[in-house]
């Protein structure tokens, strides 16, 4: 079976984000840029599968700029087969990237696809429930594991509470939480390696999808600054000042 | 304009985060109908017919909804969006799940984690971890939307709605429940509580989370944990407080041996109080805390339990 991930490049997860000064956006000028980390997980969900037995070819797909097949290459380095690049500069929103993305799983017939559950950058978590919902496929969110048996998957999900256990039809989609697995780090040979390994670039009016969003960003802020703190020197002053000060006792 | 909620349930019980959704929903503004689906869930729709600003209960209590799978949901919803200007749910695991199916079979975008209204389009929403505040405009015809419940207070419940039940039953072949192992507690839910106490890895390991039992007992507070923490083993992954755990705003955070990584503060930073006890004095902790303690936990613990 072939497996489909889904990877995005975000500003690294480290980095203290500065806001612009016009507050038109977050500024992106010289900062370090990453895979996002639910990502990682799910290309290692896949490659997983693909040592296992299980997958037969692992196909990674990106939609942004140029500098987006750093990421694919990574994906690469990290045991993907080839990749897809769906280049725009534009701004695109979840619904965009699920629209793109069902067209690549038209186009390659993947029997399951894996996402992360959300990007450490807009924080959405859409794009792998819109996915399902655009491909008719059912979904399995928030996963911590996965266990493909026959023409099923049994996803295990991470819910408010506790975990609850789904079994999904085979094609499925797959989103990842942390907590799946570990992802490696590239080996040297094997990044130098990805550098051969196919890599198709592709535009989103190749596959006839509009990337235009009604919604639109008005403005960006910092948030709310906390306001500086005291350090209190015992156990005896930290109640007084609770009980008497901030009153929350 | 016509505001559908859908409500969030708790082992088929109204949760209360519903409560807070259907503030967010006041504050848009409207009609407000509240979705109650799931199996045997009248208990639930008569508890929401009590909230405040409701004008109607619809409950669509049906086998096929049980579990509140994402795929029948998500038909469900699309079934009933067309009566509707804003759909709602909370951002819980659910809401998340289930809501983003309804936006792109409609065709529309989804705005997630919304913490403000501004209007009946604009809306703000957290990003980046909440380092930053998006304000963000939709001209879809629908709105959809997942609601942050901290950032809302609770409407009361001191109304009396109408509960009218949904005749749609959709067909679900393609998913199936399995099994479900909640974390059992007697504390309070961690989203709700007005007291949080936290512990991250400066626990050192699991069986020391007990220190914290006592402290919690007596403030009433709900007992959370650094992402740290949980990858340590310590404690189960549904008491994560971050980014990629749950939203806490309490009147009091506590944060136990947790340094304060940005993941971390995203889950907790909008808390009235918060206090940081941390033997390390550099630690980002100390940055929004309002009250800092430098000390070894294993010592202020037991005295803190003793004092309060």
């Amino acid at each position: 079976m072939k497996v489909l991930v889904a990877v995005k490049r975000v500003i690294d997860y480290n980095v203290k984000i500065r806001v612009k000064a016009d507050n038109s956006d977050v500024d992106l000028t010289n900062v370090k840029m990453a895979m996002n980390p639910f990502c990682e997980i799910a290309v290692e969900e896949a490659v997983r599968l693909k040592e296992k037995g299980v997958a037969t070819e692992v196909v990674a797909v990106t939609v942004g700029p140029k500098a987006a097949q750093e990421q694919l290459r990574t994906a690469l380095a990290l045991g993907a087969d080839r990749a897809i690049h769906i280049e725009t500069d534009e701004r695109v929103e979840s619904l965009a990237v699920a629209k793109l993305l069902a067209k690549v799983v038209d186009e390659e017939q993947p029997g399951l696809v894996i996402l992360g559950k959300q990007a450490i950058d807009t924080d959405n978590n859409q794009t792998g429930q819109m996915l399902a919902a655009l491909t008719n496929l059912p979904q399995g969110t928030f996963a911590s594991e996965v266990a493909v048996d026959g023409d099923k998957v049994n996803v295990t999900r991470e819910i408010d509470g506790g975990l609850q256990t789904v079994a999904l039809s085979l094609p499925a989609i797959v989103t990842t939480d942390l907590r799946l697995n570990e992802p490696r780090y590239a080996k040297l040979p094997d990044i130098m390696k990805a550098k051969k390994k196919p890599l198709d670039v592709k535009t989103p009016a190749d596959y006839g999808v509009e990337v235009a969003s009604k919604v639109s960003l008005l403005k960006v802020e910092s948030p709310a600054e906390r306001k500086g703190g005291v350090k209190v020197a015992s156990v005896d002053e930290l109640i007084d000042k609770l009980k008497n000060e901030a009153k929350v006792l | 304009m016509s505001i559908l909620v859908l409500a969030d349930l708790h082992e088929g019980q109204l949760a209360g985060a519903t409560a807070h959704v259907v503030a967010a929903a006041k504050a848009i503004g409207g009609d407000i109908d509240v979705l109650v689906a799931g199996e045997g869930v009248q208990a639930a729709a008569d508890a929401a017919a009590k909230l405040d600003g409701v004008s109607k209960v619809r409950i669509a209590d049906n086998a096929v909804y049980a579990h509140q799978l994402a795929e029948p949901m998500g038909a469900l919803l699309v079934e009933l969006a067309g009566d509707y200007t804003h759909v709602l749910a909370s951002a819980s695991t659910t809401g998340k799940n289930v809501l983003p199916r309804l936006a792109a079979l409609k065709d529309v975008s989804q705005l997630s984690d919304v913490i403000g209204v501004e209007s009946a389009d604009t809306f703000l929403r957290p990003i980046y971890a909440g380092n930053a505040i998006a304000t963000v405009k939709s001209d879809d015809a629908l709105k959809v939307m997942t609601v942050r419940t901290t950032a809302f207070d609770a409407v009361e419940s001191a109304g009396s709605a109408a509960v009218e039940a949904v005749e749609v039953v959709v067909e679900n072949g393609q998913s199936s429940f399995i099994k479900q192992e909640l974390a059992q507690s007697d504390r309070p839910e961690l989203g709700g509580a007005k007291v949080v106490v936290s512990g991250g890895r400066g626990m050192g390991n699991g069986e020391n989370f007990k220190l914290l039992d006592g402290i919690a007992d007596k403030l009433g507070a709900a007992i959370g944990a650094s992402r740290a923490a949980v990858d340590a083993g310590f404690v189960p992954n549904d008491m994560q407080v971050g980014q990629t755990g749950k939203i806490v705003a309490p009147e009091l955070y506590i944060a136990v041996g947790i340094s304060g990584a940005i993941q971390h503060l995203a889950g907790m930073k909008d808390s009235k109080v918060i206090v940081a006890i941390n033997k390390d004095e550099e630690a980002p902790i100390f940055q929004v805390a309002d009250y800092g303690l430098v000390g070894d936990l294993f010592d202020i613990l037991p005295e803190l339990e003793s004092k309060l």
